[in-house]
């Protein structure tokens, strides 16, 4: 009789997990998961969602990129902030913004909240917490505005407004003394700048600038570097060399485009135009 | 003598190898004293107090702590209070363990005496004194590979100048207008630095009472091992004042309209 053994076709293999704890005990260093230190936020407010992050990418003590976007699209009243592995972050959200605009034409409706975090949720805890992805989705769908933070592991929380990243104890104490039910729109911005400027000015892995993204009912708007409290004082002077510094005999110049005329190709009967929109 | 060369430049392990019968110097660390004569240093804080959280303000210092002594999870003991004063110019907050505190305050209200009567010059110890003193005496206690497991922040005033720092298990020492330790450093710091920086000689008392407060509440909600009642002190030029017991106030309905923790709608 076969024993047939049924391995998943979706998900991770882990049968290498007990030759890893193995190894472990026997004093072989694991490699550490690196996390990009980061703050993101997201409050609810009176008429919808404000999203809030900072823009430093970290690899380690050093700043890989000081001025990357967190604040990712998933539909068009549908944004997600991530921290933790950029790469997972980037992904993942990627993956699942592509999915919900599938489902969104195949069911005819426009998306809703709970189905992205659902999608994100059961895909993450497939994973079992190996992929390095916490998230801060907010937006406004038929349902009316929901806020939700998605952790690594797959668990979900539904809050009125929430911290993620190395940043978070920061910002959550602005948050803590600060928020209240009903805010206006400008009051709700300013609470999270407030709390990302906490976590860019007191946590070592965030920095930079501060996006931020509004959603309501009727419309998204991404506010990229909403605020830039860094940035970098002007040069001094130019440090460029002047001309002559290599000392030359003979200059030539030859054009090597002569002329160039650019037609556009008609289009095919019965085809269509290319979409270059 | 010690006859195995990779010992030699290293440090002695006396505790558990007197004569140096073991070649390799890493024997595994912290071995449990498990024989008489036996003696055991660095160790893990048992009874352990929260954050501290100290300002500098237009008067003074303001200094705050809650009154919790922690055994582990359980909240074991809830009117302890955690800001000692010291002399008649200094108050010493500490979080960490509470035996290490106690031994502290032991140590430092028997140093006061012992300068007045020994010296009897009329001099006596200032916020800046006792600072030192412990910043050596912690210091000298790492090195001993024997910490008294705390975080303290010292602050005072004397001869109208004010005074605030931090010195902790590791003999670390810090100046700063606004001070917290524990997970105070995460969560008030940011709050803290954010109200008083700038403004350290403007700063009333009601409004310094008011953001040590807002702190200690934001700290109430977000630290586990923390409770809602607590002592503030207040040192000016006129001398050291520790209030009772305050309680905090609270507002938990922020999530009343929320269901479930996804998709859940009932």
């Amino acid at each position: 009789m076969s024993a047939a053994i049924h391995t998943p076709t979706s998900g991770f293999d882990f049968s290498n997990a007990n030759r890893n704890a193995f190894l472990e005990s026997k004093g072989v260093k694991m490699p550490k998961a690196t996390s990009t230190g980061t703050t993101i936020v997201g409050c609810l407010f009176k008429d919808g969602i404000v999203l809030g992050a900072d823009t430093r990418a970290t690899a380690g003590p050093i700043v890989a990129d000081k001025n990357c976007e967190k604040i990712h699209y998933i539909s068009e009243s549908i944004r997600c902030c991530g921290a933790g592995t950029a790469a997972d972050t980037e992904f993942i959200t990627a993956l699942i913004s592509s999915n919900i605009e599938l489902h969104a034409l195949s069911t005819g409706r426009k998306p809703r909240v709970v189905t992205a975090m659902t999608m994100l949720k059961q895909r993450l805890f497939q994973h079992q917490g190996q992929i390095g992805a916490a998230l801060v989705l907010g937006g406004v769908d038929a349902t009316g505005a929901h806020l939700f933070t998605i952790h690594p592991h797959g668990s979900t929380d539904k809050l009125p407004y929430v911290t993620m990243g190395s940043g978070s104890l920061a910002a959550m104490a602005v948050f803590e003394s600060g928020w209240r039910p009903n805010l206006e729109r400008e009051e709700a911005l300013q609470l999270v700048v407030a709390a990302i400027s906490a976590g860019i000015f007191n946590d070592l892995g965030s920095g930079s600038n501060v996006d931020a993204c509004v959603i309501t009912a009727t419309h998204a708007e991404m506010l990229r570097n909403y605020v830039m409290p860094n940035v970098r004082v002007e040069k001094e002077r130019k440090y460029g060399f002047r001309q002559g510094t290599t000392a030359w005999t003979r200059e030539k110049v030859r054009e090597m485009i002569v002329s160039e005329e650019i037609r556009p190709r008609a289009v095919a009967p019965g085809g269509e135009a290319m979409d270059t929109s | 003598m010690d006859h195995f060369p990779t010992n030699w430049g290293r440090p002695k392990y006396d505790g558990f190898d007197t004569n140096a019968t073991y070649p390799f110097h890493d024997h595994g660390h912290n071995q449990s004293a498990a024989f008489a004569g036996a003696t055991q240093h660095t160790q893990q804080p048992i009874v352990t107090g929260t954050s501290v959280l100290a300002i500098k303000y237009k008067d003074g210092i303001m200094m705050a702590a809650d009154n919790l002594a922690s055994y582990g999870s359980l909240a074991r003991f809830k009117g302890v209070q955690r800001l000692h004063p010291i002399g008649d110019y200094t108050v010493v907050g500490a979080s960490g363990d509470m035996s290490d505190f106690q031994y502290l305050q032991h140590v430092l209200d028997g140093l006061v005496i012992s300068e007045e009567i020994n010296a009897q010059d009329g001099h006596t110890l200032g916020p800046a004194e006792i600072h030192e003193y412990l910043s050596q005496v912690m210091y000298s206690r790492r090195s001993k590979m024997n910490p008294l497991w705390n975080s303290l922040l010292v602050g005072g005033v004397k001869d109208g100048q004010r005074f605030l720092a931090y010195v902790d298990l590791l003999g670390v020492t810090y100046f700063a207008s606004t001070l917290a330790t524990g997970y105070g450093a995460y969560i008030a710091q940011p709050l803290l630095r954010k109200a008083v920086e700038g403004r350290e000689n403007t700063l009333t008392e009601p409004e310094a009472r008011g953001i040590l407060e807002e702190a200690l509440r934001v700290l109430f909600y977000r630290d586990a091992r923390s409770i809602n009642q607590y002592q503030i002190a207040t040192i000016t030029a006129n001398g050291v004042d520790i209030s009772g017991s305050l309680k905090l106030e609270t507002a938990w309905g922020f999530a009343e309209g929320i269901r479930g923790y996804g998709s859940q709608t009932q």
